[in-house]
């Protein structure tokens, strides 16, 4: 656990960069620290391992006050991922992910065997290993840093803005990962972002912190949505966040309707249907066809791929979107392996939402049914409970 | 003339004896060489300190840059008629002639160690700090090795510059490839004149081929560029992680 008691960082020219923070970051969670720029979110971050040194106050790491460890050592024991990634452009990807082991002294041998152990858990093929940073690419690199941060397996984690230099598509993908390396992992981790959207997505604790380096709210990031208690952080987490809080919905069982599908090169014509699901031979779905335009055999040019496809155990968000995106208005569901289990209207998926409960102060956790669409049957929504919302910001012009 | 500097070049006589082209030669390398390393040792040390502590940069940029504007020759003189009476025998002149070719040395290579360091990309150095190297670790597994191809420019330029003046020795009675410039000039020998200086040119072109040669050599791949660029290699492929939402492939 990582505890902040009342820290106070104020700079020679008076400015104070952060002021009075105290915050705890749960051991094995991901706390989030989020806010506009001069909030003194990195400033928080880097007091942890003293990259700079607070003015007043306290930080302690399982319980061991941070200001009487040695500097060095004390950075040994925390992982460090930053925006850049910050490779050292002179060593392979290998020898980069096996600094620290080597610093503290590991041999050779076995600090490079834990290495291309990591790279394979961050995703990179064995083959980079002998390549070096400039050759990567942004992303890839980014994967390297997260791999370098953690070779010698240090409990905790701190991570400042490591995803904010990648295009949007690999940004989603190294979000993905992370949570799933998270899950094995279970580091305790301080993690600053200035984008809401990501703090949401991967915090289990998110700090919002406003100019001046005050702390405006610490919540789960269900309830932050739900309940902002001021205007500052209503503004800050954004007017989409009604529809952001359907992250956190895992689906409930959703009427899924059987589709009727057809395969790659088959002969549409007579079919009298608006629109058509094509599936490929392990019933994966790769788009809809309309008949009608279709003369003769499906083909990849006639086919339109305009819909997002939405996993039966995912949150609600996705089902939606998936609805809202297909050209049939018949939201294409799958089941975990990405093998279609049926189609969901949108209004189903609005009545769904209706009959979920909100994220309330007394439980802030398990917001609505957790059981998932378990197979590809109709069935009538029934796992959410009773609605129960009460005094919740309803309309998003705050 | 060309003809005048081959007949000259191909003449046996002239390549042998305390007066040929070998014992010229190395004299010239030999001066070169010990300026150069007293020159290193002097600025790498201070260039590095420069970049790596951030301090003193405003100093030696104007030091450096007023070095630069010391005309070598005057300063030879000025030398010479100040230490000839402290020295005795060839000393009374080498050291002068070093002395000037050291401190025309320094500013670049100087500035190519500093420059090196301080264009270190600061994330690196960031990373650096915070995974736990100290000060010195920093400097030496991550600035330096960064700030190599920086060093050795700042070297091979030093060497162009102290190789072609370090002909002047020869105009207060040393060795070196200067003696036939000198000498060349006295008696209107120009053949030997102009063959002294392709000899000069060519001394300063192998040298700084060699040091090219070294610079591969010591320099990582992955700052050169000369390791193969990131292409669509299979490697790339991504397969899509457990995520939420599976996009399908764009319309």
């Amino acid at each position: 656990m990582i505890v902040f008691d009342g820290v106070t960082k104020t700079y020679p020219d008076g400015t104070v960069a952060v002021d009075d923070l105290s915050l705890e970051a749960p051991s094995g969670k991901i706390t989030v620290l989020v806010g506009p720029s001069g909030c003194g979110k990195t400033t928080s971050l880097r007091m942890v391992n003293r990259m700079i040194k607070p003015t007043s106050g306290t930080i302690s790491l399982d319980g061991r006050d941070t200001s009487r460890m040695k500097e060095a050592e004390l950075r040994r024991g925390i992982g460090y991922v930053i925006q850049h990634a910050g490779l050292f452009p002179h060593r392979t990807v290998l020898d980069n992910v096996s600094t620290v082991p080597r610093l503290l002294g590991v041999n050779r041998r076995d600090s490079e065997k834990r290495s291309m152990e990591l790279l394979e858990r961050v995703g990179l093929d064995p083959a980079f290993a002998k390549r070096y940073p400039a050759q990567l690419s942004g992303g890839q690199q980014q994967r390297v840093g997260v791999a370098r941060a953690l070779a010698a397996d240090p409990p905790v984690m701190l991570m400042d803005e490591p995803f904010s230099a990648v295009d949007p598509v690999v940004r989603e993908q190294l979000q993905d990962e992370f949570l799933r390396l998270q899950g094995e992992l279970g580091k305790t981790i301080i993690f600053v972002t200035h984008d809401i959207d990501e703090a949401i997505k991967l915090g289990d604790q998110v700090a919002v912190l406003r100019v001046g380096g005050k702390l405006a709210q610490v919540a789960e990031p269900a309830y932050l949505l739900s309940h902002p208690v001021d205007d500052f952080i209503a503004d800050f987490v954004g007017r989409d966040r009604g529809y952001r809080a359907l992250s956190f919905q895992p689906t409930p069982r959703l009427p899924l309707a059987q589709e009727r599908t057809v395969a790659m090169g088959e002969d549409v014509a007579r079919l009298d249907t608006d629109w058509v699901l094509v599936v490929d031979e392990r019933n994966h779905p790769l788009g809809w066809v309309e008949p009608r335009r279709v003369h003769g055999e499906v083909t990849s040019e006639v086919l339109h791929r305009g819909g997002t496809v939405a996993r039966a155990s995912g949150p609600l968000r996705a089902a939606l979107d998936a609805a809202l995106s297909s050209p049939s208005r018949r939201g294409v569901i799958v089941d975990d392996a990405g093998a279609l289990v049926g189609t969901v209207r949108a209004h189903e998926v609005l009545t769904a939402i209706e009959d979920t409960d909100r994220p309330e102060l007394e439980d802030p956790d398990h917001p609505g049914a957790a059981s998932p669409a378990a197979s590809g049957t109709s069935a009538p929504t029934s796992a959410a409970s009773a609605s129960s919302a009460a005094g919740t910001v309803s309309d998003a012009s705050a | 003339m060309i003809p005048g500097i081959i007949d000259w070049l191909t003449d046996p006589a002239n390549w042998s004896g305390p007066d040929g082209v070998p014992a010229h030669l190395f004299e010239h390398i030999w001066y070169c060489a010990l300026a150069l390393l007293v020159a290193a040792a002097v600025a790498i040390p201070v260039g590095l300190a420069i970049g790596h502590t951030g301090r003193g940069r405003f100093l030696a940029v104007n030091l450096a840059g007023a070095a630069r504007a010391i005309p070598s020759l005057g300063l030879l003189f000025v030398l010479v008629l100040w230490l000839f009476p402290k020295l005795t025998g060839d000393s009374a002149f080498l050291v002068p002639t070093l002395i000037v070719l050291v401190v025309l040395a320094i500013p670049p290579i100087m500035a190519g160690a500093y420059a090196g360091v301080e264009g270190v990309d600061p994330a690196a150095r960031d990373a650096a700090l915070g995974m736990g190297m100290t000060g010195g670790q920093v400097l030496r597994k991550v600035e330096v090795p960064c700030a190599l191809p920086l060093i050795f420019s700042g070297l091979r330029s030093a060497t162009l510059q102290v190789v072609g003046t370090a002909t002047i020795a020869a105009v207060v009675g040393t060795g070196g490839l200067g003696r036939f410039l000198i000498d060349g000039q006295k008696v209107q020998d120009f053949p030997q004149m102009a063959s002294g200086a392709l000899l000069v040119a060519l001394l300063a072109l192998g040298l700084d081929l060699l040091l090219a040669l070294v610079q591969r050599g010591v320099v990582s791949p992955g700052l050169t560029g000369r390791t193969v660029r990131r292409g669509n290699t299979p490697v790339d492929v991504e397969i899509d992680p457990a995520g939420r939402t599976v996009d399908a492939p764009a319309r």
